[in-house]
């Protein structure tokens, strides 16, 4: 992979975001998580300013970021996809919803579209399991589907555009 | 003063009273209770500590708990009865090192580990006979081979020694466990090579790698090729630590010094010439010394370019170290090259000559207790064109490795000496290979030059020891040089850190990448945490200076012929021609 070089001042958040938890080793998982949100990823020159300022090996940080599933190093697609595994949702289908994701987009799970376009992620319980099965469409929940209805979904999201 | 509380336990049959704080498995050795261990190590002495207590091959019984508890990372506690030899606990440890076994590599035969695996000798000790976890897939993890290292992970059994050497030890930062489950890997960020991350090279990690997963670049084969060939002359040198540690792969006591036996060895194997590193350490005393007296007396003269301190730039890893962390400092050590190369250059260019031997027939071979080494051979500053000045460095495992092949039984061999003029060296030279040594061997002639008198006290005692961090003050007629020494790359990055924000007090700096100096090289034979080992071979070198006649380098005879012969002086440019370098900027971002 390329390596992707920062805009500036998304480095400069980067860094106030460490000053903001006092350049402190012990927060490396929030420093992290927040500069997650800034972009949806974390690129590899971001890791870096990180190890940077908190004084610490770029491999621990790399080894925390590819410890937990939450932090990523590929970027989100315009409409992150997440497909709730929880057990209500993986019961009444959401394995079914998520293959026909799959196979719609061309991706696999942790992966985005060519275009950027799609980003697709498996989550855990989002609390709305009265819905079962849910997908969620970055911030918006859509409940109770069936693989049929992924098609028109797909489409209204990008005939909206 | 308050008292150290003790707590009194009983372990097996045995009472015994601890200081608090002492863990199960401490109080168990004080006893003589020897509790297996795969993860843990602890290095008294240094800062070498690792208890991760991952393994679970210590587990023992403690009456009133439920669950076997890991004796490395247990605390005894008032009126605790462990047991540490039930049934139970011996199913237990059985069943973690199949366990583990499960997902390790079956190569025993061929592994460049055998009969030195902490994890092999486990499996002998507990009986295991056969597998009984087959299932899990193996997974095909990183292999590399780099200058100096070579990475197997699939053998790796994330004992994470590896990683705490490399981040607290040596703060390199190197290497770290990245993903997790069956995934997991131990590999520098990003999953990079090691040839692309920070890592030294010392090989620190190699030395306490309880398995095959870390080993070093093998050359024993390609030293069989060379010394076979009737076209080549193929000469060696043999850096000071070797011959304290070398008898140790023969079964002989650690500190055991085998310097006569080692040079016959080498020429029954075939060499043309047995030369030694220790005359190139006494010609690096003679560089540096009159590069750390130029300094000096140009700072003292007001002359602002003249940078102190001056550091001491024989270690290979050390110099990877500042060129990756501290390139804004590039200017401050010495730009005498290593006793190796110094070897290297003065036996092609010189010596090579005056023998009439054409270069593309002589092999430079080193034999070093050190993994960078390896790398440094490979340095294109120190190579003409695509010759290298040393063609490769064998470390003392390989070499004892090799001596078997060659049916040499060491302890057989009856004492020798080095061939001249390139094998004469001074007590100076000799103690190179220990923390200390280096500074020691400067200060023998830095005093003599400096002050214009004799030394009534050779030893400078005051230098010596394995404190990581030891400074010392050293009357040169009235001026008071102060000295500092560090080994253990992370004792360094402290005093560069000092010197980086103005805080530094010191003259001279001797630096080692590896505790203890040479003496614990990535390249010597596996001491398996103890650091007594260390002790006797630096014991044994300080042993060795003690019975020369000559001990300052600039007494060296030959050393005196070189300068006289060929080089003029000390800094002249000849000698920075051959026996100097310059640093490079190699910081990642």
């Amino acid at each position: 992979m390329a390596e992707i070089k920062l805009a500036c001042n998304i480095a400069s958040q980067v860094e106030e975001i460490c000053d903001r938890h006092h350049n402190k080793p012990g927060e490396l998982i929030n420093i992290l998580h927040e500069a997650q949100s800034l972009q949806g990823y974390l690129p590899e020159a971001m890791q870096r300013i990180i190890a940077r300022k908190l004084d610490i090996p770029v491999s621990k940080v790399y080894g925390v970021v590819t410890f937990y599933t939450f932090f990523t190093m590929t970027p989100k697609g315009k409409y992150p996809i997440s497909v709730c595994m929880g057990t209500a949702c993986y019961v009444r289908g959401g394995e079914k919803l998520l293959e026909e994701l799959k196979r719609r987009l061309g991706i696999e799970v942790g992966q985005t579209t060519p275009d950027g376009k799609f980003s697709l992620d498996c989550l855990r319980c989002v609390g709305a399991c009265g819905l079962a099965p849910v997908v969620m469409i970055g911030e918006k929940v859509y409940g109770r589907l069936q693989a049929a209805d992924i098609k028109g979904i797909l489409e209204n999201l990008i005939s909206a555009e | 003063m308050e008292e150290k509380k003790v707590v009194s336990l009983k372990i097996d049959r045995h009472e015994i009273t601890v200081p608090e704080g002492t863990t199960i498995l401490e109080a168990a050795r004080l006893l003589g209770i020897d509790i297996p261990t795969l993860c843990h190590v602890d290095i008294k002495g240094t800062c070498i500590r690792n208890t991760p207590a991952s393994c679970r091959v210590c587990v023992v019984e403690i009456e009133g708990r439920k669950n076997l508890a890991p004796a490395c990372s247990t605390r005894c506690t008032e009126g605790m009865v462990v047991l540490t030899s039930t049934l139970r606990v011996m199913n237990a440890r059985k069943i973690v090192t199949e366990l583990i076994l499960s997902d390790h590599p079956n190569e025993c035969l061929t592994c460049p580990k055998s009969g030195d695996c902490e994890l092999q000798n486990l499996a002998l000790r507990f009986n295991i006979r056969e597998m009984p976890f087959n299932g899990g897939e193996l997974s095909s993890r990183k292999r590399e081979v780099t200058a100096s290292i070579v990475r197997n992970m699939d053998k790796c059994i994330f004992c994470r020694r590896c990683e705490t050497v490399c981040n607290e030890v040596q703060t390199v930062g190197a290497l770290g466990a990245i993903r997790r489950g069956f995934n997991t890997t131990i590999a520098p960020a990003f999953d990079k090579m090691m040839a692309e991350s920070e890592c030294t090279y010392c090989g620190q990690c190699v030395a306490v790698c309880p398995v095959g997963a870390l080993t070093e670049r093998d050359h024993t084969n390609r030293l069989l090729e060379d010394l076979t060939d009737p076209d080549k002359v193929v000469i060696v040198q043999t850096a000071p630590a070797v011959r304290a540690a070398l008898g140790e792969e023969f079964g002989m006591k650690p500190g055991t010094l085998v310097t006569g036996k080692m040079v016959t060895a080498l020429r029954e194997m075939g060499f043309d010439y047995v030369f030694d590193t220790d005359f190139a350490a006494d010609l690096t005393i003679m560089e540096e010394g009159s590069e750390i007296l130029q300094r000096l007396e140009n700072h003292l003269h007001g002359d602002k370019s003249a940078k102190l301190p001056i550091l001491t730039s024989c270690c290979p890893a050390w110099v990877n170290f500042f060129e990756h962390y501290f390139p804004d400092m590039l200017d401050i050590p010495s730009t005498a090259r290593s006793p190796q190369q110094m070897f290297g250059s003065v036996a092609k260019h010189y010596w090579a000559k005056k023998m009439g031997i054409p270069k593309e027939k002589l092999v430079v071979v080193s034999i070093m207790p050190c993994l960078a080494k390896k790398y440094e051979c490979d340095r294109d500053e120190f190579k003409d064109g695509k010759v290298p000045d040393v063609d490769y460095s064998l470390s003392t495992r390989e070499l004892a490795r090799i001596i078997k092949r060659f049916n040499i039984s060491l302890e057989n061999m009856a004492d020798s000496d080095f061939d001249k003029p390139l094998g004469e060296s001074t007590g100076a030279g000799v103690i190179f290979g220990t923390t200390g040594g280096v500074m020691e061997a400067a200060l023998r002639s830095v005093y003599e030059i400096y002050t214009g008198k004799p030394l009534a006290r050779i030893d400078f005692q005051e230098v010596r020891g394995f404190e990581g961090i030891r400074e010392a003050e050293i009357d040169l007629d009235g001026f008071k040089l102060k000295v500092g020494i560090a080994h253990g790359l992370g004792n360094a990055r402290r005093l560069l850190n000092d010197i980086r924000s103005g805080k530094n007090h010191y003259h001279v700096i001797e630096i080692m990448a590896c505790p203890g100096g040479c003496v614990g090289g990535g390249g010597q034979p596996i001491h398996h945490g103890n650091s007594e080992i260390l002790k006797a071979r630096a014991e044994a070198l300080y042993r060795e200076d003690r019975n020369k006649v000559l001990r300052k380098a600039h007494e060296n005879p030959f050393i005196i012929k070189l300068y006289e012969d060929y080089l003029g002086k000390p800094l002249s440019e000849k000698a920075h021609q051959l026996l100097h370098t310059h640093y490079f900027n190699k910081q990642n971002d």
